[in-house]
């Protein structure tokens, strides 16, 4: 692949994640990772401790599976809509044979009444392979600035 | 008493509790002064968290900001973080390690044992301006809390009339403490919630074991808490604190799908993760138990579900919201596996728990129906009424009744004083 097709295809790859997220379809947003992938939501305040626990983080995509399993049979959370604005995409460089990439988010939630708050703002800093020519997170962490979590930590960032 | 807040607890045995107490500012006011600054021990922090001299954290006392730190002798203090001078914010880092406090305001200097120790251009200039003659720096001390620990928990009191720390906890609550930090612990992080609802109803949340099994949908289907397990519910003598207990694996199917039966998607027998490690619970203990809730009044719950160890500090902040701060904790000797494995289970609970995520939105669902019902009351009868003692069961909520039987003699509310109108 060139160059423009590979930044191409991570930028797609960073704007289909949240827009599967934001019309809920979250079964085939699973698509999106390897199946050794590591999704995590770290607290900004433990990061710059060098304090390793997460706010959330699945370390397979099985565990990944399990969290989209528990929200849609188990858990009891605030109704409401997702809305992700994500900043430019980063290309930081080659690692590990993927992309290190990192980009900005902020992600809003509406309510029933259609009130909408902040609920989140960080960085994601990624690591995206590529397999026959399709992009995936091997690594996807969202880093929020925002670990003052408002009401409860639902769907996923 | 300042305004004393008319309020109706028509229960002797606080089976009825008035909405108006989530709701009311005059009580929250009062409860700032009559609660958080009584003879209450309120959690401030752990040890492992100061473990050298210099080190600090900032934590609050209801919705008092204070400083933790350990002094170059070792001693723990805490005070109000509030310089004497004009007010100020003192201490504006959530943790670090210093020599002494300096305001940022006017550069006014403490000790670490809180003692003013310097105030810049004490004499003005050229004689002119300056401190008066008679300032005496020495009569100058951060307002301190008294500090007392047990087996590396810090706790604070603002009241002099507080009885010893080991008393107020109670053997029972003693037990509970020895156990949960029987060695060395080592601090993994923290989680910060922010709740929509009063900081009792969070309280009422922890000692309600009632609920846990009927709530929590991920806790009845996967068996780490089942109403058919065997636990129950301890109260120290004078029914403040509440140590909500079971163990796993102590029921059968029968009671299980007929206790169950009727709900709507509690209990899912068939259910089932593909990935099943963060359900597993490695013994640590020479006892079955496999959970712990331990509520101590005022402000902290001490966790223990299966290998997933943290406190849970309850911070007020107004009538209709509150922090929940949550540190997490390992033992000092777990290897790098057993860490992983409490970071896995870390995933339970916390905002973003698949047991407990649910917490959150219960409290801000209740203080969102009561606010204009604050003449009726909620009704807390599960498990029986009359005497608040140890309960055998874990459908039974007597734990709340025993909260605020403790919680009406501090704020001095009158009770049984009307007929139940509901
Ligand atoms: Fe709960």
């Amino acid at each position: 692949m060139s160059d423009a097709e590979v930044r191409d295809a991570i930028n797609d790859l960073m704007a289909d994640y949240c827009h599967y997220i934001d019309d809920d379809r979250l079964e085939e947003w699973l698509d999106f990772f390897t199946e050794d992938c590591e999704y995590k939501i770290l607290s900004r305040e433990n990061e710059e401790s060098d304090l390793p626990l997460e706010l959330l983080s699945c370390r397979n995509k099985n565990m990944l599976r399990d969290r989209i399993l528990s929200l849609r049979e188990a858990n009891i959370y605030n109704i409401h809509f997702d809305k992700h604005v994500l900043g430019a995409v980063r290309i930081l460089g080659k690692e590990n044979g993927g992309y290190r990439v990192q980009a900005n988010y902020s992600l809003y939630q509406s309510n029933q009444d259609g009130v909408s708050e902040l609920f989140s703002v960080g960085t994601y800093r990624d690591l995206i392979t590529f397999a026959a020519g399709k992009p995936q997170f091997k690594q996807k962490i969202a880093v929020a600035d925002t670990f003052g979590i408002p009401r409860l930590l639902s769907t996923p960032i | 008493m300042r305004n004393q807040p008319s309020i109706s607890w028509p229960a002797s045995d606080f089976s009825r509790i008035p909405f108006a107490a989530y709701c009311d500012p005059a009580v929250y006011e009062e409860e700032q002064e009559r609660i958080f600054r009584g003879p209450t021990w309120n959690y401030l922090a752990l040890e492992a968290e100061l473990p050298d001299e210099g080190d600090f954290l900032s934590t609050k006392v209801g919705e008092t900001p204070v400083v933790v730190c350990r002094d170059s002798d070792g001693v723990l203090h805490a005070f109000v973080n509030r310089c004497m001078h004009r007010g100020m914010l003192l201490c504006r880092e959530r943790q670090g390690n210093s020599e002494n406090f300096i305001c940022p305001y006017h550069q006014w200097t403490y000790d670490l044992t809180g003692q003013l120790r310097a105030v810049p251009f004490p004499r003005g200039v050229n004689g002119e301006g300056g401190l008066p003659e008679d300032f005496d720096r020495g009569k100058i001390h951060l307002q301190e809390l008294k500090v007392e620990k047990f087996k590396g928990v810090i706790f604070g009191t603002f009241s002099d009339a507080t009885e010893p720390l080991i008393d107020y906890l109670g053997p029972e609550v003693v037990y509970e403490i020895e156990r949960l930090f029987h060695k060395p612990i080592r601090i993994l992080g923290y989680q910060r919630q922010r709740i929509f609802g009063n900081w009792k109803l969070y309280n009422d949340n922890v000692r309600d074991p009632n609920h846990g099994g009927l709530l929590h949908m991920f806790h009845a289907t996967f068996g780490l808490y089942r109403l058919s397990q065997k636990g129950g519910a301890k109260l120290d003598a004078r029914g403040r604190h509440n140590i909500t207990w079971n163990s796993l694996g102590t029921d059968d199917e029968k009671t299980t799908s007929e206790g169950y039966e009727g709900t709507k998607k509690v209990y899912k027998p068939k259910f089932s993760l593909n990935d099943m490690s963060i359900l597993q619970n490695r013994t640590e203990h020479p006892d079955d138990v496999t959970l712990v809730i331990l509520s101590v009044f005022p402000n902290v719950v001490f966790q223990q579900i299966a290998n997933s160890l943290c406190t849970r500090q309850i911070r007020s902040e107004g009538t209709d919201r509150m922090e929940l701060y949550w540190t997490y904790y390992g033992y000092a000797d777990d290897d790098e596996e057993m860490t992983r494995h409490r970071l896995d289970q870390a995933n339970l609970v916390g905002p973003g728990g698949l047991i407990s995520m649910e917490d959150g939105e219960a409290v801000e669902l209740v203080q969102v129906a009561i606010q204009r019902e604050q003449d009726k009351h909620a009704m807390v009868e599960i498990g029986g009424t009359g005497k608040i003692e140890t309960q055998k069961s874990l459908v039974t909520e007597v734990p709340i009744r025993g909260f605020y039987s403790y919680y009406c003699e501090l704020m001095g509310f009158p009770t049984g004083t009307e007929a139940a109108a509901e």
